[in-house]
């Protein structure tokens, strides 16, 4: 059912002239507190807006992320932002257009059940009143409380809704500038700031003569503790300041990271909170016990553009412009971080390159103003370098997950225990308390750091994501192993502790049935007495025929793998079929994925198609290590993803369910992902490898350890 | 002091003033405005600074505007005829193939150049062209059904 009770968003901003406004003829403004990071969701929301207020599309004028003028909805993130954000715009907009309705019914001496609305206009008996929104908008008051009582349209009544809109944001993307980097200030001043290697480190010495000489051009250098800046009139001479700076800095103190960082044995030895959830009745402890251990790495959101901000103060305001995915939040913890009030930022998002978590791009936003605070009148820019973004960007977290089952006599699990050791996956701005800016720890009197805490449960949970099993287990057993002193930024990425517990789990039910000598799917489907979610497996199954095709020839093998998102979000069921040799090579994919109802069927597709291949990358490739203290990765060939040459055929079947809500979906695909592939890998090799990445190296390890 | 560099962009002949070792990537963005054309990595890695010199791809990261002088450079901003999409830009904008999208425009200019010395690749061959550009957001097989699309629209319209 598509409830009515009030989203989140909506209690944060419940008046209904946060959202909506009539002031611009034949406009409707629209505004959202998501952004855009390349997942289509200003199209989408405004579809939603278009469908309840029965204006076109073209009409509404979505405005996301401007602290100005939207409202303040945190950050875009976890799938919330149709399951949470459209929610919110859906009553809103259906509000708005009852309360239109029963002023034009006054205003005609009608029933407000004899007008209906077409673009935007009123109609009576089928007939144009010569009345629409923007006549009578000066008569209906909106700074009142939303009630989320108003009747929203049916399912089957939609028109915009579940429709394929081109995204909005595209045509300027393939023709030209498009993103904040292309910005055209006046009066500009470049800026790029010196990282700092590891947490706390103590520059010791720069020699800035070689600095200035590698600038070819004069720069100004700010040093404030360990903050230390190089500015010019063009970019180019600031690259090269810092570039020549990062090779001439040394550094001392603070916490330097081990080689072995993020292997289980270093993530067993830190410090550690523990907690136990139990659920379920009290069975059988005793019996046949299997058990196995799996673990992730370090790993970084990888954007392909660089970040970028700008920042300008004057008058004693503060203006940024970012590509930050809370704009809100930001402002806050910038006013903070500076000293000022937050009535004197604002700031105004704009379009960087896909986010897939918390980037760089909070960083930039806090270096741009520190250094604009400095320099009143100026557009300070400030863009990260390529090296920056490897060494200086929040990680993702390793994590080590065992899982242990106690099996009955049909080799069902009695009992089941999954522990999970891992630092936290959320260091955004404000979360402990602290800014969390890189630029903000480095300078002299930093605020200390606060200990970390991880994502609740009840928000989904961090390293907890996606912990508990799916399946029918009568007694369930979470130890959460929270490591809270880890000297590193670790933070969200795409589905956070998600995709390796599916990992972990997937790969123990695989493991399971091989023991109980049973297909891994009809070994599941056993487990499963939920119709929706059996349907997603079959019908992935019957995609990929899986029950027709066991034996796919020499070093050739289909893998299964399958998750509901954080537990509440849309279904994902995945085959992959893979051939290995030396390396693992994916030859095709299949996803059948339940969202409920579909806003924007292809924008969903897209979506799901790049959370298979972003999981497939994670599974296969990516990693980080440490070396001398500091992140191992300066460029691309340290860290490589997937490209165009390793990409598989991949087949996505959207089950269709319009009468439900709408699910969060941007996650979903990866942890099956993942898990499809380490199956499919087991099954081909003989011999399971349970440490992501499945790379070259460890596929020869586990080949020769025979 | 140097006394710049000549070249034609777009067409269009230029000269620009910055020092002879300044990467062709910052001579187009910040001297010629020409803002289509992306930073990534500066380093050869990651394509979204592909331009055509004379014709053939290359990384306008790392080319110096000196080895550019007197060569026709052509970017995404050039790609367009008379106001109207390149069959390439229309392909990807049919197929939706794109998220973030920062990836586009050096795809599309390789993909540019690919079609003009071969009319109707095969599937392993567009990846071929391709595999120098990294895509974060996972749309290759959406880029690639977009350079089919392309090549068979191009091979109509020529017919
Ligand atoms: S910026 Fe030139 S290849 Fe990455
Ligand atoms: S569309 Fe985002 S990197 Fe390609």
């Amino acid at each position: 059912m598509i409830s009515n009770s009030l989203p989140q968003s909506l209690i944060d901003n419940p008046l209904l002239s946060q959202w909506i406004a009539f002031d611009e003829p034949g406009r409707v403004r629209v505004g959202s507190g998501r952004v855009e990071i390349g997942q289509g969701i200003v199209t989408a929301l405004a579809q939603i807006a278009a469908e309840e207020l029965d204006v076109t599309f073209g009409q509404v004028n979505l405005v996301s992320g401007q602290t100005d003028f939207s409202p303040n909805e945190g950050f875009t993130s976890g799938s919330y932002s149709i399951a949470i954000g459209g929610a919110s715009i859906r009553l809103v907009c259906a509000e708005v257009r009852s309360l239109f309705l029963e002023r034009a019914a006054e205003k005609l001496g009608c029933k407000a059940n004899e007008l209906s609305i077409e673009d935007g206009r009123f109609f009576r008996a089928g007939k144009d009143t010569g009345m629409d929104y923007w006549a009578i908008a000066g008569d209906v008051a909106l700074d009142r409380r939303a009630s989320g009582t108003a009747p929203t349209k049916l399912p089957s009544s939609y028109r915009v809704v579940g429709k394929n809109i081109p995204r909005v944001d595209l045509p300027a993307k393939v023709a030209g500038a498009a993103f904040i980097h292309d910005i055209v200030a006046e009066n500009v001043l470049h800026a790029r700031v010196l990282r700092q290697p590891w947490r706390g480190a103590r520059l010791v010495a720069l020699d800035e003569s070689a600095v200035r000489k590698a600038a070819k051009a004069p720069i100004e250098i700010l040093r404030e503790g360990n903050f230390v800046a190089f500015m010019a009139d063009a970019e180019i001479n600031v690259m090269r300041a810092a570039e020549a700076a990062r090779s001439v800095a040394r550094w001392e103190g603070g916490e330097p990271l081990p080689d072995n960082a993020g292997t289980p044995d270093w993530l067993k030895a830190q410090v550690a909170r523990d907690r136990t959830v139990e659920t379920g009745l009290k069975g059988r402890t005793e019996g046949k016990v299997f058990s196995a251990r799996y673990s992730r790495p370090f790993l970084t959101y990888g954007s392909i553009g660089t970040a970028c901000a700008l920042a300008q103060f004057q008058d004693g305001a503060l203006k940024v412009w970012s590509h930050t995915q809370g704009p809100a939040v930001v402002r806050e913890w910038l006013a903070r971080a500076l000293s000022l009030k937050a009535s004197q930022v604002s700031v105004f998002h704009r379009q960087g390159a896909g986010a897939y978590g918390h980037n760089t791009a909070d960083d930039a936003a806090f270096d741009a103003s520190f250094i604009a605070l400095r320099h009143p009148g100026r557009t300070v820019r400030v863009q990260w370098s390529r090296e920056d973004e490897f060494s200086g960007a929040p990680l993702s977290t390793a994590m080590a997950i065992e899982l242990r089952a106690v099996l009955d006599h049909d080799n069902k699990p009695a009992d089941w225990t999954i522990e999970i050791w891992s630092p936290p996956h959320a260091q955004r701005p404000g979360y402990n308390g602290n800014s969390n800016f890189a630029g903000a720890e480095a300078l002299p009197n930093a605020p200390p750091l606060n200990e970390v805490g991880d994502v609740p449960d009840e928000r989904g949970g961090g390293a907890t994501r996606n912990a508990y099993a799916i399946y029918d287990l009568p007694r369930h057993r979470l130890i959460h192993h929270m490591l809270p002193k880890v000297p590193l930024r670790t933070s969200s990425l795409r589905g956070l502790g998600a995709w390796a517990n599916v990992f972990a789990i997937e790969s123990f039910m695989d493991e399971l049935a091989e023991r109980a000598g049973e297909d891994p799917v009809t070994y599941r489907l056993s487990l499963l007495s939920d119709p929706r979610p059996r349907r997603v497996v079959e019908t992935v199954a019957q995609m990929s025929g899986w029950f027709e095709s066991k034996t796919l020839g020499e070093g050739r093998a289909h893998g299964f793998g399958f998750a509901r998102y954080k537990n509440i979000a849309a279904f994902a069921a995945v085959v992959v079929e893979i051939e290995v040799d030396e390396e693992i090579c994916l030859k095709r994919v299949w996803c059948a994925a339940d969202a409920g109802l579909v806003i924007t069927p292809d924008g969903a597709r897209n979506q799901i198609e790049g959370g298979i291949i972003m999981g497939a990358s994670f599974a296969m490739k990516e990693q980080i290590r440490f070396k001398d203290g500091r992140i191992a990765a300066a460029g691309w060939d340290d860290y490589p993803i997937l490209r165009f040459s390793e990409v598989p055929e991949i087949d996505i079947r959207l089950i269709d369910a319009p009468n439900e809500a709408a699910l969060g979906l941007g996650e979903t695909s990866v942890g099956p992902t993942c898990a499809a592939i380490g199956n499919a890998v087991a099954r081909a090799l003989g011999k399971r490898i349970r440490d992501m990445p499945l790379t070259r190296e460890r596929i020869m390890t586990t080949l020769l350890a025979e | 002091m140097s006394k710049g560099c000549d070249l034609v962009v777009n067409g269009r002949s230029v000269h620009v003033d910055a020092d002879e070792a300044t990467p062709l990537l910052a001579v187009l963005r910040d001297e010629l405005n020409l803002r289509g054309t992306r930073f990534g990595c500066g380093t050869e890695q990651c394509g979204t600074c592909m331009v055509l010199i004379d014709g053939v791809p290359d990384f306008a990261c790392t080319r110096t505007v000196e080895s550019a002088a007197g060569k026709s450079v052509t970017t995404i901003e050039g790609l367009a005829c008379n106001g109207a999409l390149h069959p390439l830009q229309q392909a990807f904008l049919d197929e939706q193939a794109g998220q973030c999208g920062y990836c586009l425009s050096g795809i599309l200019i390789s993909a540019a150049a690919l079609l003009e010395r071969n009319k109707r690749p095969s599937r392993a061959e567009i990846v071929e062209a391709l595999d120098k550009h990294l895509c974060r957001c996972g749309m290759h097989n959406r880029v690639i059904r977009a350079v089919q699309r392309a090549s068979a629209a191009m091979a109509g319209a020529a017919a």
